[in-house]
Formats: structure tokens, sequence, C-alpha cells
């Protein structure tokens, strides 16, 4: 019994951390649904949604409901578990990685030794889920969707981790709240421009959004590997798409934003989650941006791009960092 | 899976339907793509999905009154087609147009010109993946179809050419919205080349991908702005100059390298020569009947074989029409531009990415009911 109150507190803080984990990503793909589609509208020199409430802030409850009213259709010669089991496998694993980022001195769910690697692992079963899903869809256009995705993470993963672990070297830790400490002076986009800019590629490649959007490029294979999904399953993959966004914005932010510093507020201890989410959520803003504004990069391009520039690049730009920190 | 798989020996080649229900064959084309990995190493077009029969609806009507069938073989020609045919069967009666009616012609004619390369534009971009163009292409078309249904009275299908002239007059309001439209489309299009034309991704997409050679064009029968990409300077209104087009100056814009980036970029000089013969239009626009004084109402078409070609937004399109006397055509042939540089296809994209196939495919800017007429 007493082993089971010494850890109440700890149980009673991984609930609590979950449920917040849940609202922040409901509540992130509600107002990145919402800004999406007004910010898009806004470029193509349309109002975006106009009829539900003021302005449409109702639309995306309006167009949750409908999505969760939709039958769930299974396609004839699918592989029924895999079909089913991708959406699942795209969404669950979005949470953990919200229990270790620092959104601001205080609130942190967990302040892990290893909340990168967390992080970065917890996010590429995102391409296993596309696999499975392509593969399970049981269509030529699903499965080249999921080849293509597999393809792209993997090769997108590299120059990000790399590009990362310039920083992990200068501040000799993973713990997520450890690098937005170690940034107090000088935010580490001034000393790693370079890694700033690898990362922000590999984390539109990462998130599979246009110019990079290869695994659903909607010209080329209809919708790639979620041709087949509706309802919610379709709606599952898109809210694991939102939540994938704000992580890889979240860890950009950490490393080179300098996390929740800014301008100091009244309890800044807590109210640094201002700065955090406005940085974030300015990196967000530039995904779509450059979603709705450029035209879709050919796969060989995409790849090339990859191998020949942004992991050159990044291994230079890691032995650098290596050799001026042991110089200094 | 029921992939179809091929045995060469080495590869394993499977069969991929693009079509007929695909957001880029742009209507009810079918391509079947013989795939090798992601090259389609073979294609086929498979056509049929939305035939009229066109051609043979005009064997049992009065020639008069095919006009409005022409307006729905390539919906975003209406008017050039519809002139043509008025063309046809002036030149087999010997009808005199006034000169009015020809001006109002070649008017709403480029007009519609450019209404069709500005929604090629926007459609091909859409093709290569980016969204937002094809909205601004739109707001400029939008212009151009408010001003044609003022004087025309339909948006899309039009059917106003008659043979003898055209069916009603313009006014002051269409001059003057045509003029300002003319001013307006100038003033975007620096905007279209700083935010799409230059663009690094929309280069590398099109530099080099579907590469055509006049002499391939002449073996396959292309016209339009696929040839011209090629650097041949072949334009029916300067070949085979008809209505008041000589009157006028202006280029016929080519480019050397004939791939997409050529077509693409000679269809965007096209929509600049098209302003200019506006300009130079109404300008110049005299005075008259828009209505020749005497066209019998049943028009008897003197026995013989009859050809007209002029120059559609996708190439050289021709009416050949066999007579037997009466005002029934005893036989109507159309020769549409995309039916021939569709068939090409096979050809120019084997080998290529499935990527690359898109990209080639928008850059014939095929419409589908004109080569499935």
């Amino acid at each position: 019994m007493e082993t089971f109150y010494s850890i109440l507190p700890e149980l009673i803080r991984i609930v609590v951390c979950a449920i917040c984990g849940a609202v922040i990503v409901f509540g992130n793909a509600l107002v990145m649904g919402y800004a999406e589609r007004k910010l898009a509208g806004h470029i193509m020199l349309r109002p975006g949604p106009m009829e539900v409430g003021p302005h449409g802030i109702y639309q995306l409850v309006v167009d949750g409901l409908k999505l969760m009213g939709k039958q769930l259709v299974v396609p004839a010669n699918a592989d029924k578990p895999l079909f089913m089991l991708a959406p699942l496998l795209a969404f669950a694993p979005v949470f953990v990685p919200m229990l270790v980022i620092p959104f601001s001195d205080k609130i942190q769910g967990f302040d892990l030794d290893v909340g990168l690697l967390l992080i970065l692992a917890f996010a590429s079963i995102n391409v296993l889920a596309i696999l499975i899903g392509g593969w399970g869809s049981n269509n030529k256009y699903s499965l080249f969707g999921a080849f293509r995705s597999v393809a792209q993470n993997v090769a997108y993963e590299i120059p990000m981790l790399i590009s990362l672990l310039a920083i992990v070297f200068m501040t000799n830790t993973f713990s997520l709240k450890g690098i937005a400490e170690a940034q107090s002076p000088v935010w580490f986009i001034v000393i790693q421009p370079l890694a700033f800019l690898i990362y922000l590629v590999a984390m539109v490649a990462e998130t599979n959004r246009a110019p990079f959007d290869l695994p659903e490029a909607e010209s080329e294979l209809t919708a790639g590997f979620h041709t087949e999904y509706s309802g919610m399953s379709f709606s599952l993959f898109v809210l694991g798409e939102y939540a994938n966004m704000f992580i890889v914005c979240s860890v950009a932010t950490v490393f080179f934003l300098g996390g929740s510093s800014g301008i100091p507020l009244p309890y800044f201890e807590y109210s640094g989650i201002i700065w955090f989410l406005l940085k974030v959520y300015l990196l967000m803003f530039f995904l779509i941006w450059i979603r709705w504004t450029y035209p879709r990069t050919r796969f060989d391009q995409l790849m090339n791009f990859c191998w020949k520039y942004l992991i050159p690049f990044s291994l230079v730009n890691l032995l650098i960092t290596v050799v001026m920190v042991k110089l200094i | 899976m029921d992939i179809e798989v091929l045995e060469d020996g080495k590869h394993h080649r499977y069969i991929l339907n693009m079509g007929p229900q695909h957001p880029s064959t742009h209507g009810v084309l079918r391509v079947l793509l013989e795939l090798e990995g992601e090259y389609a190493m073979d294609l086929l077009p498979v056509l049929g999905y939305g035939h009229r029969c066109h051609e043979k609806i005009a064997e049992f009507n009065p020639a008069k009154s095919f006009m409005p069938n022409t307006a729905r073989m390539d919906y975003l020609g209406a008017l050039i087609y519809n002139h043509g045919f008025a063309h046809l069967l002036e030149k087999a009666c010997g009808i005199e147009v006034p000169e009015r009616a020809e001006y109002i012609r070649v008017i709403t004619s480029e007009l519609n010109r450019i209404q069709s390369h500005l929604l090629w534009y926007g459609a091909y971009l859409l093709d290569l993946g980016a969204f937002t163009p094809i909205m601004y292409s739109f707001d400029d078309r939008e212009h151009i179809l408010d001003i044609l249904e003022d004087i025309t009275g339909s948006r899309l299908t039009y059917c106003y050419v008659r043979v003898g002239g055209v069916c009603k007059d313009i006014d002051d309001k269409f001059v003057t919205a045509t003029r300002a439209f003319i001013e307006r489309l100038r003033g975007r299009f620096p905007m279209y080349d700083d935010l799409v034309n230059g663009n690094v991704i929309l280069q590398k997409r099109l530099i080099n991908v579907g590469d055509l050679t006049p002499e391939m064009c002449a073996r396959y029968g292309i016209s339009g702005p696929m040839l011209r990409g090629t650097g041949v300077a072949y334009d029916m209104r300067r070949a085979e100059p008809y209505s008041v087009y000589p009157k006028f100056d202006f280029e016929i814009p080519t480019e050397t390298r004939g791939d997409c980036m050529a077509s693409f970029k000679v269809r965007f000089r096209e929509m600049e020569q098209s302003l200019r013969i506006i300009e130079q239009a109404l300008d110049s626009l005299p005075e008259g009947p828009v209505m020749a004084a005497k066209v019998p109402k049943k028009l008897k078409i003197p026995a013989g074989d009859y050809n007209c070609s002029v120059e559609a937004p996708r190439g050289e399109l021709s009416y050949y029409l066999v007579s037997d006397g009466s005002d029934v055509p005893y036989r109507l042939k159309i020769r549409t531009p995309s039916y021939s540089n569709l068939s090409v296809v096979p050809e120019m994209c084997a080998g290529m990415l499935v990527s690359d196939v898109v990209s080639a495919m928008g850059s014939l800017d095929l419409v589908i009911p004109e080569i499935d007429r």
C-alpha cells in the first residue's frame, strides 16, 4: 500500500498530462483546420468558410460531426485489420511527444533525459501507419503513396536528426528543457542558421506537406495513401498530420527559437507558454503559406535534394560544430 | 492484389488505370499506363466515354442548324469553332460578310482564346500541385465571361456567330469593358511571371520534360502551341489567313526547345498577342451592319468539297464538308487539334515518371469533348 501512495502523485500527473496532451492535440486540430482553410482562402482571393457562425468559425465542428456520421467504407478486397489499424496508428502516437515538450519553464509533463529521442521515435511511427494504410487499401494509387512516403520519410529523417544533433553536441543534453534553457542570451537560430534551414526543409517533408506532399499528390495519385479512406478513419489521418505539424514546429521552437523565452510577462514560469505557442504557430503559418504557394516537386528531385544537398550540408555543419565545441 | 504482372524476363510491369475519373485527366479521358516501378513504359489512351456523334448529326440536319453543335465540341473555344463553321458555309455559298461583323468575330474569338489559355494556365498548375494560381486566372477569366455574356447571352457554349455575320451588334459597354480588361490583364502578366513562371520548382518540373521535335510534330499532325514550342511558326491566322486577320499586326510566338516549358511560354505570349489584336480591332472598328443582307433561310450548299481551317486555342481546326447540293451536308469531317495532339502521348511519355506524364499531358491542353466529339 505504501508503494501505491508513493507513486500516486506520479500516476495523477500522468493522467493529467495525458488529458492535457489530448486537449492540445484536438485544440490544435481545430485551430489549424480553421486557420488552414481561412488562410488558403485568403491566399486564393476567396473568403474561405463564411456560412457557419461568424466568419465560419463553427465550420470545423460541423465538419467533424459530418465526418463522424459517415459510414466507414472498407473496400471489398482490402486487408481489413490493416486497413482499420492504419488510422489508429497514425493518430495514437502523437500524444506521447506532447508529454515532453516544455511549453514554459513550469509547464511540462516530464523532463526526460531522452526527450528528443522519444519525440523522434514516436513521430516516425507515422510512416508505418501510412505504409500499412497504403498496403491494406489494396489500391495501386494508395500503394504508390505508401511507397513514396516511406522513401521520403526515411530519407528526410536523417538530415533532420543530424541538424538537431549539432545542437545536442553544443548543449550536451537530450532533454528539451535543458536545450531550451541553454539559449538564454542567444537563440540557436543565430548560432546555427544552416541547421535551422535544413531542419525547416526536412520538417516540411516529414509532415508530408506541400511542396513535398508526394504521398498524397492529388493530381497524380488521386489522394495517395488515403484514397480509400472515408469518414473518421480519414479524419484521423488529418488529425495525426496536424498533430505532427505541431510536434515538429515545437521541436524547432525548442531547438532554435529559444523555447518559451521572450519578453518577460508576469508569472513568467507559466505565461511563457504564450511566447512558445506564438512561435509554434508562426512556424505553422509558414507551413500553410508555402503549401498554398508552391507547386509540387517531382519524386526524384525530392530525393536528390535530400541525398545530394541536405545530408552533406548537415554533416558538414555537424563537423564544424563538433570542432568548434572542442576548441572553445 | 490483382496487379496484372507482365513478365519480360527481367522486370515486373503492371497496369495502372488513370481515368476516366482522375483529377488530372480533365474530364473523361482514360489512359492505361504500363508501369515499371514508377516509370511509365507504355501508355494507351482509351477514348469514347463522351462520344456524341457530332459528325453524324451534321448529316441529318440543315447545315445552318449545326452551329450550336460546334460550340459543344471544344467548350473552351466555342466562338472560334462557331467562326470556323460560319466561315466554311460562307465560303461554300459565296456569302459576303460585312466588315464590322468580321471585326466583331475576331475580337470575340481572341477573347475566347485568352479565356481558354487562362483556364489552361490554372488547370495545368493545379496538375503540377500549385493550388492557388487557378483562382487568380479564373478571376481574370471571369471578366471575359462577363463581357461575352453581355453580348452573346451565354458564358461557355456560345452560339453567337451566324452564317453571314453575327447575331447581335456590340455596344459601347462592350468596348469600354474590353478596353478595361486589356489594361487589367496586361497589368497581371508581370504578377504571373513573378509568382509562378519564375519559380524554381516549376522550371524543374517543365524544362526537358515532354520533348518534341518538329519532325515528331509533322508525323503526328501536332499543331498549335505544342508545334510552335518546337520552333515552327505555323499558325492558321498567318499560314492561311482568314477573316480580317491580315489587317492586324501581331507576332506568332515561338520557342525552340520543344519541351513543356516551351509550350508554356508560347501560350503565355499568345495571350499578349491576342490582346494586341483586340486592341487594334477596337481602334479600327468600322461602322455598318453586322449581318449580310441576303442570307437565304434555306441555305443550299452547291455540290462539291469545301475545306476551311482556323486557329483554335489548341491548334489547327479544320472543317471538311462534302455537299450533294442540298441544304444538308452529305458528310462533315471535323479535324480537331486535341485529337492529333493526344496521339503523340504514347511516344512522348514513354519512359517517364508518372508525375512527368501528368505534366506532359497537361501541356497538351487537352479538351476531352473535342477528342470525343
